[in-house]
């Protein structure tokens, strides 16, 4: 297929909407304005609650999809309770991680039945480690950004996935979320994915009935820190 | 993918005698119905979301072409290759260029409406590919050789005996005796098997529930994962999609992402939802080495100047069809094409054509459920009506049928005409339905009284009744 072809397909299109839209003048600026503006609409009442609320919530709503929500009052007492979840799931304590800063900057020698493997999963990984960069209490969703720090296949190969994240960075709504990923990354730009996970993996494609464990983890055990 | 719109009377005779079917169907009001209810009564702002949703669609469609190509520019800077698709067949070859180029033998992909709309599959294995569906529902339906029969829940057809049988009869390499009695085993094993694929495939294809002008990114919603899995571990990442799916921001995207787990699931969020721009950068550990974003029109920008323009606000949430009492008694293969229930009897006569699709918007009794839970608020009865205006307009319709819609039209018009006429039948009927009250046949009402009988009217019409009403007569 020439270039040629590829822009006359193009052209196609976009005259056909022209066409039919007969566009006048000053729309190009609204557009513009539109995507410049990040106007809020209206947004659930439920995401307006102070920190301690905002937790409840978001546990509660990940619950209820079948995730395991455990805190760890300090980064300090993070690998006792991974560990221990763990022990308690009968799982290996031996963990695969991205370059993440702030994960890599905890004391896991804490544990040293813990161990962790640096870089993107491979199919033989039973467990994940990865850092959200924020949370949404709304619906108890957790916002992981792709790249070196956290990969994405850390995320959905190994069955068993643990996110972190931290009290500090969970909002109400999904709109704070993307405040934030805004901040990050400056405006009109993404990570290659933005992963937003409300929970382990499902189907219902059988029968209609409910299965955990579908493609992606059959665990998911959400650790807020702090 | 084969039509058989036009087929649809003989289509639904085979439906309701269907009782693998039958059972299979009777699980929606206790399934995604009450699900999505009890959704919505967890989420005051619900309906007044709807609003807005419908308000960003509008908006949106309104300066289409102007999105599409921010959505264009945004998406180009992040390494994005985009290729517009006037036609399914142009859509079909751009795909199939792609894997070519990819020196490619094994596609998976993840859930995607538009692919069926192109019949992508079959196009790519007549090219010796393997193409491989992994959502759970999309393999089951590939491996029995069907089409999805719902948009959100390809398999609803099936029920767990039948999937059952499909997995001993294809996956004869594993022990005859295994254990698949309960939907967690089947689960499972298409999990080992499909893993295999997406470990091994050369290109991952998906749909896109959205894009987003502000960032140039493609979104999907998943709840299996499956789609993350497919794009991410495949060099080449291709998204089949249309021009509709555009909206210019996140927080415009966010709005309708509200509504549309609630709406098609009854879950408050899907499990996951994925926003993909551009291929891997540099620094990252892994993700596909290319993404190529197909943006297909098939028919989409000539309903723009057209009533039927409201169409292009569907989100694809399945409710509509959830709500449908035709679909609950049918399904979804006896609308002959890929979009069943209210919004296929809306979408495929604009899609196929009125001629092959006229039974479609034909086959609803107007109970308005569709329109009530459409989180678009799509009027579909109201263009299920301006179909069949068109098909009468253009002389379609069974003699009998016109014949009775023009002898009912020349009554409506004259109101005095039209009162008499029922005073004069009501009481014919009523004087010979007195004995039983009912009618067990009657000539030109076979098509009611074949299955039920009919009541015999009381002896006066609703305006005799009216009228005495508000004389104040006691009845």
């Amino acid at each position: 297929m020439s270039d040629a072809a590829a822009v006359a397909r193009r052209e196609k299109v976009l005259g056909a909407i022209r066409t039919r839209l007969g566009n006048s003048g000053g729309k190009r600026e609204a557009v513009e304005a539109r995507i410049a503006g990040q106007a809020r609409h209206l947004v659930p009442e439920r995401s307006r609650q102070d920190a301690s609320g905002l937790k409840a919530l978001f546990a509660a709503q990940l619950r209820a999809g079948n995730a395991t929500v455990v805190e760890s009052a300090s980064e300090a007492d993070l690998p006792r309770i991974v560990a221990s979840y763990l022990r308690g799931q009968n799982l290996p304590l031996t963990l695969r991680a991205g370059e993440d800063a702030w994960l890599r900057g905890i004391d896991w020698s804490r544990e040293p039945a813990i161990s962790i493997t640096k870089g993107p999963a491979v199919p033989a990984d039973e467990v994940g480690l990865t850092h959200a960069v924020a949370a949404v209490a709304e619906t108890g969703t957790l916002v992981l950004a792709s790249g070196p720090e956290n990969p994405v296949t850390v995320t959905f190969l190994p069955e068993t996935s643990i996110i972190v994240v931290r009290a500090a960075d969970l909002v109400g709504p999904y709109e704070a979320a993307f405040d934030l990923i805004r901040e990050r990354y400056g405006h009109g730009t993404m990570p290659r994915t933005l992963n937003l996970v409300s929970g382990p993996s499902r189907t219902a494609d059988v029968g209609g009935r409910l299965v955990t464990g579908a493609h992606g983890p059959r665990r998911l055990c959400v650790v807020i820190v702090g | 993918m084969d039509v058989t719109a036009h087929a649809f009377k003989s289509n639904v005779k085979a439906a309701l005698k269907d009782m693998q079917l039958q059972r299979a169907l009777s699980g929606l009001p206790t399934g995604l119905v009450a699900q999505r209810t009890a959704a919505k009564a967890k989420l005051p702002e619900f309906e007044a979301l709807r609003d807005v949703g419908r308000d960003i669609k509008n908006h949106t469609l309104a300066h289409l072409d102007l999105y599409l190509e921010a959505w264009e520019t945004k998406a180009t800077a992040a390494g994005a290759k985009v290729h517009w698709a006037p036609t399914a067949a142009d859509a079909r070859e751009i795909v199939a260029g792609i894997c070519r180029d990819a020196n490619a033998r094994l596609v998976t992909k993840g859930k995607s409406m538009v692919s069926e709309e192109i019949a992508l599959n079959a196009h790519l294995e007549a090219q010796g590919l393997e193409v491989v569906e992994t959502d759970l529902g999309e393999y089951l339906v590939q491996i029995r050789h069907e089409t999805p029969s719902h948009i959100i829940a390809p398999a609803i057809h099936l029920t767990e005996a039948q999937i059952e049988a499909d997995f001993r009869r294809q996956h004869t390499h594993l022990p005859k005796d295994r254990p698949l009695d309960e939907p967690v085993k089947i689960v499972s094993e298409a999990r080992e098997i499909l893993r295999e694929k997406f470990i091994k495939a050369d290109v991952g294809i998906t749909g896109a529930n959205f894009l987003i002008a502000e960032t140039g990114s493609s979104i999907i919603v998943t709840n299996e994962g499956n789609g993350d899995l497919t794009q991410s571990l495949a060099k080449v990442h291709v998204v089949v999609t249309s021009i509709d799916k555009v909206v210019p921001t996140l927080e415009d995207v966010t709005t309708l992402l509200r509504l549309l787990a609630r709406s098609a699931t009854g879950q408050e969020f899907s499990v996951y939802t994925t926003f993909s721009t551009g291929p891997r950068r540099a620094e990252d550990a892994d993700g596909p080495e290319e993404y190529h974003v197909v943006l297909l029109d098939n028919g989409r920008s000539a309903l723009l100047d057209t009533p039927f323009r409201e169409v292009l606000r569907c989100i694809r949430c399945g409710a509509c069809m959830n709500h449908c009492p035709v679909y609950g008694a049918v399904g979804g293969h006896a609308y002959g094409w890929v979009y069943p229930g209210p919004i296929g009897a809306v979408i495929n006569p604009a899609l196929i054509g009125l001629e092959e699709a006229s039974h479609l918007p034909n086959a609803s009794t107007f109970c308005g459920r569709c329109e009530s839970v459409c989180p678009m608020k799509i009027p579909l009865p109201g263009l299920m009506r301006e179909w069949r205006q068109q098909e009468f307009a253009a002389g379609g319709g069974t003699r009998m049928a016109r014949s009775a819609l023009k002898a009912w039209s020349y009554l409506a018009r004259r109101p005095r005409l039209y009162h008499l006429a029922s005073r004069l039948g009501i009481a014919a009927l009523s004087a010979l339905g007195r004995t039983r009250g009912a009618f067990r046949s009657l000539p030109l009402a076979g098509g009611w009284t074949r299955h039920r009988d009919l009541a015999a009217p009381q002896g006066r019409t609703f305006q005799q009744l009216w009228a005495e009403h508000k004389r104040g007569v006691p009845r």
